[in-house]
């Protein structure tokens, strides 16, 4: 890392990220519940309106579609607008206008106009909050055509891969993993960054691997480190995109280790694990020594805080199916 | 895209109180704003809206406010010890909802958002019923039809159409009840209120919509939302709209039953606006101080419903000392039993995350429990499971 990296937590590098972003390009703009003077629930905005004033940091009324159609209004007239919607679970009112307008209108106009609009949600469960706050709807955005969905698990993705999304000519739907909002991480402001659909390996083993994104890639390292002092080398795939995903990096992976766990906190039943392992198994077939196997949340609403332990995979459930994976 | 605040919003417009009920013009207080009770605790007349209650009846009014503001208090102290996750206070809302609550009959259906603690307590609902939610055991936890009161509803604004569909129900059962549908001013914004109201009048629902305007969506404004007066709204819609000075706890009572008999009687929906004011934080986890005023705050304080009522009590002679050191004897007894209650509130089984899930059952749900079920006794030690101790060591982690 050279002079430029510093630590910073997960919150202040999309703060910065933002910033930088409307320093960058006058056409960025701001848009959501309390994102002004409050800097947003999570204080991600903190700061920007008194510096960039209130038409570029705008405070929205209380309206999801409102915010995500008008932005997709601001974005055909030549704006990049970042909208945030508060908590996963608000994000559905909107959904109609993401879904229905923002992920199909490029199409519609045989690509003729682009929609740089990005949706930031911060999702996930684990930091005990009422019902609506806890929930991981990727899977829901990922099967839409038009649409690409993109998670940062640490710091530093999260300063890049905010501005690259903002970059991007097409709609993004930018999750970020609320409970990791104050994990601090190296950032290097002036480092070369990845590219933003690309999966990395955020840890190398031999014997399985391990597939995750957002929030669950911390949990599958921590399963790696404990699964080391057992003699099982894990290696951790940290996906972050998950539309379009780089399966071509997880299957160099498995073609190596010959076992694949993904590891995400929405319910597994019809969930991105399920497009993994599909896929997997179709390109690593004579590879595989055991099958694809999922670990996430239950077919049963995110349940309320005293239980989200439970419904959250942690350090056993991974390991738990790790034994089950090396044991075929 | 300029954002500029206006005086509009904030400030009921002058001459602005039109309505179908032939205008609520002011006698106390701003124009358009009803009230019967001034901030002094004197009584005023309203053209239109008139109250008439024994002492006993205001005596149980300000009863009402008192225990449901020391509820309040109770729940954000045993937020601060860490027994409760979270807490929505009502505090400076308590003539809203005392008021609208005892306006409604028992055969009535209540949808109320997350802040009703007082309007849940004019229906009876027991206080530890609604701490269940904010302590995470539970996302809801009482049965809605026991009290006619629905579940708290955190997304904004979709009780209002739940609210407008129970009164369409209503209205073709030739049932002679109402319904009332609470939300705040922020949530007037949301796309859902505005269908609710369209559909409330082109069906001619017997739906009271009652906005509670505190004046803040957490950090924004009244005037983020809405460039005219809330209760204006109505009139676009074809219903009629009335603001009500939602800290006059006789305001509130006269103008909630007036609408509600509106509505009964096949007049169809309408709009009150209570003006009022959140005196603290939007949640425990807010802090108002990054975006508003001590000032602001009080020039709130002075006009607090509860004072404002003891002050008419006393004025008239209706109470003594005695009354209110029984009311204070009873508001301690309900701190101590929701205190007590809520601590001896048990976690959930774990296996309860599968409950409920469906009605009729899933087979994936039955699987996804019985293997959780089977994984979580494969940690059990040898002491407390002595049916997997052996098979199970070791995977003990
Ligand atoms: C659809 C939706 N968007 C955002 C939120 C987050 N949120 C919770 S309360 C709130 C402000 C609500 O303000 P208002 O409607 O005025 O009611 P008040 O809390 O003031 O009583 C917001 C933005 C939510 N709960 N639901």
């Amino acid at each position: 890392m050279s002079q430029t990296a510093t630590q910073m937590t997960i919150a202040k590098a999309l703060n910065e990220s933002l910033r930088t972003a409307l320093e960058n390009d006058p056409k960025v703009l701001m848009m959501g519940e309390d994102v002004g003077r409050l800097g947003g629930v999570f204080r991600i905005t903190d700061g920007l309106q008194k510096d960039f004033g209130e038409n570029r940091v705008i405070d929205t009324p209380l309206a999801e579609s409102g915010i995500v159609g008008t932005a997709i209004g601001l974005a055909l007239r030549g704006y990049r607008p970042v909208v945030e919607i508060q908590f996963d679970g608000f994000v559905f009112p909107a959904y109609d206008q993401i879904v229905t307008q923002m992920a199909k209108m490029h199409a519609r106009a045989l690509g003729k106009i682009k929609l740089p609009v990005v949706v930031r949600i911060p999702y996930g469960g684990g930091i005990g909050a009422v019902e609506h706050h806890s929930e991981s709807p990727e899977a829901l955005f990922a099967h839409v055509p038009g649409l690409k969905v993109v998670g940062p698990s640490n710091p530093s993705d999260a300063y890049w891969m905010l501005q690259q999304a903002i970059e991007c000519d097409d709609p993004v739907i930018f999750l970020e993993p609320k409970r990791r909002y104050w994990d601090k991480g190296l950032v290097d402001v002036s480092a070369v960054p990845t590219a933003l659909h690309k999966a990395v390996v955020a840890r190398p083993g031999t014997d399985l691997t391990l597939a995750a994104y957002g929030p669950m890639v911390k949990v599958c390292l921590e399963a790696a480190a404990a699964a080391e002092n057992e003699g099982r080398s894990l290696e951790v795939v940290d996906l972050r995109s998950m539309s379009p995903i780089d399966f071509d990096t997880v299957q160099e992976s498995v073609e190596r280790t010959r076992r694949l766990v993904v590891v995400h906190e929405a319910p597994v039943f019809y969930g991105s694990g399920a497009e993994i392992a599909a896929r997997i198994t179709e390109r690593c077939f004579y590879h595989l020594e055991a099958p694809v196997l999922r670990v996430g949340g239950f077919h049963a609403p995110y349940p309320p805080a005293r239980l989200e332990e439970e419904f959250l995979p942690g350090l056993d459930r991974v390991l738990d199916a790790v034994d089950r994976a090396l044991a075929f | 895209m300029s954002v500029k605040s206006t005086a509009a919003g904030r400030t009921p417009a002058k001459g602005s109180g039109s309505t179908a009920r032939g205008g609520a013009k002011r006698r106390g207080g701003q124009p358009g704003l009803v009230q019967l009770l001034t901030p002094e605790g004197e009584r005023v007349e309203h053209a239109e809206y008139s109250i008439d209650l024994t002492p006993d009846e205001l005596r149980g009014l300000y009863r009402d406010m008192v225990l449901t503001r020391r509820f309040d208090a109770e729940a954000i102290t045993l937020q601060r010890q860490g027994e409760l996750g979270l807490w929505a206070s009502l505090l400076g809302q308590e003539a809203a909802q005392i008021g609208s609550g005892r306006a409604t009959r028992s055969d009535d259906y209540i949808f109320p958002t997350y802040r009703e603690h007082g309007v849940a307590w004019t229906r009876d609902v027991d206080p530890l019923n609604l701490l269940g939610m904010f302590r995470g055991v539970n996302n809801g936890g009482w049965d809605p039809n026991e009290n006619n009161f629905h579940l708290y509803t955190i997304v904004i604004g979709a009780q209002t159409l739940h609210a407008t569909g129970y009164a369409m129900g209503l209205a073709m059962d030739g049932a002679d009840s109402a319904v009332i549908a609470y939300f705040g001013d922020g949530a007037s914004s949301q796309g859902d209120v505005a269908e609710s109201f369209t559909f409330a009048s082109v069906y001619n629902a017997p739906v009271v919509f009652f906005c509670q305007n505190n004046q803040w969506a957490i950090s924004e404004p009244t005037e983020k939302q809405s460039r005219v007066p809330i209760y204006q709204r109505a009139a676009g819609f074809g219903f009629p709209g009335v603001r009500v000075d939602g800290n006059d706890v006789l305001a509130v009572l006269a103008v909630t039953r007036a609408a509600l008999e509106h509505a009964r009687s096949g007049q169809g929906p309408m709009l009150v606006e209570a003006f009022t004011y959140r005196m603290g934080a939007h949640t425990t986890t807010d802090d108002p101080t990054r975006y508003r005023s001590d000032e602001e705050r009080e020039e709130w304080a002075a006009k607090d419903p509860i004072a404002r009522l003891r002050s008419y009590l006393d004025k008239q002679g209706l109470a003594d000392e005695g009354y209110y050191a029984g009311v204070e004897a009873e508001a301690d007894a309900l701190a101590k039993r929701v205190r007590d209650g809520v601590r001896g509130m048990p976690d959930p089984e774990p296996m309860a995350i599968f409950e409920h899930a469906y009605a009729d059952g899933h087979p994936l749900v039955d699987e996804e429990r019985a293997q959780y079920a089977a994984y979580r006794d494969s940690f059990a030690d040898s002491g407390d499971s002595a049916d997997n101790s052996a098979a199970d060591a070791g995977k003990v982690r």
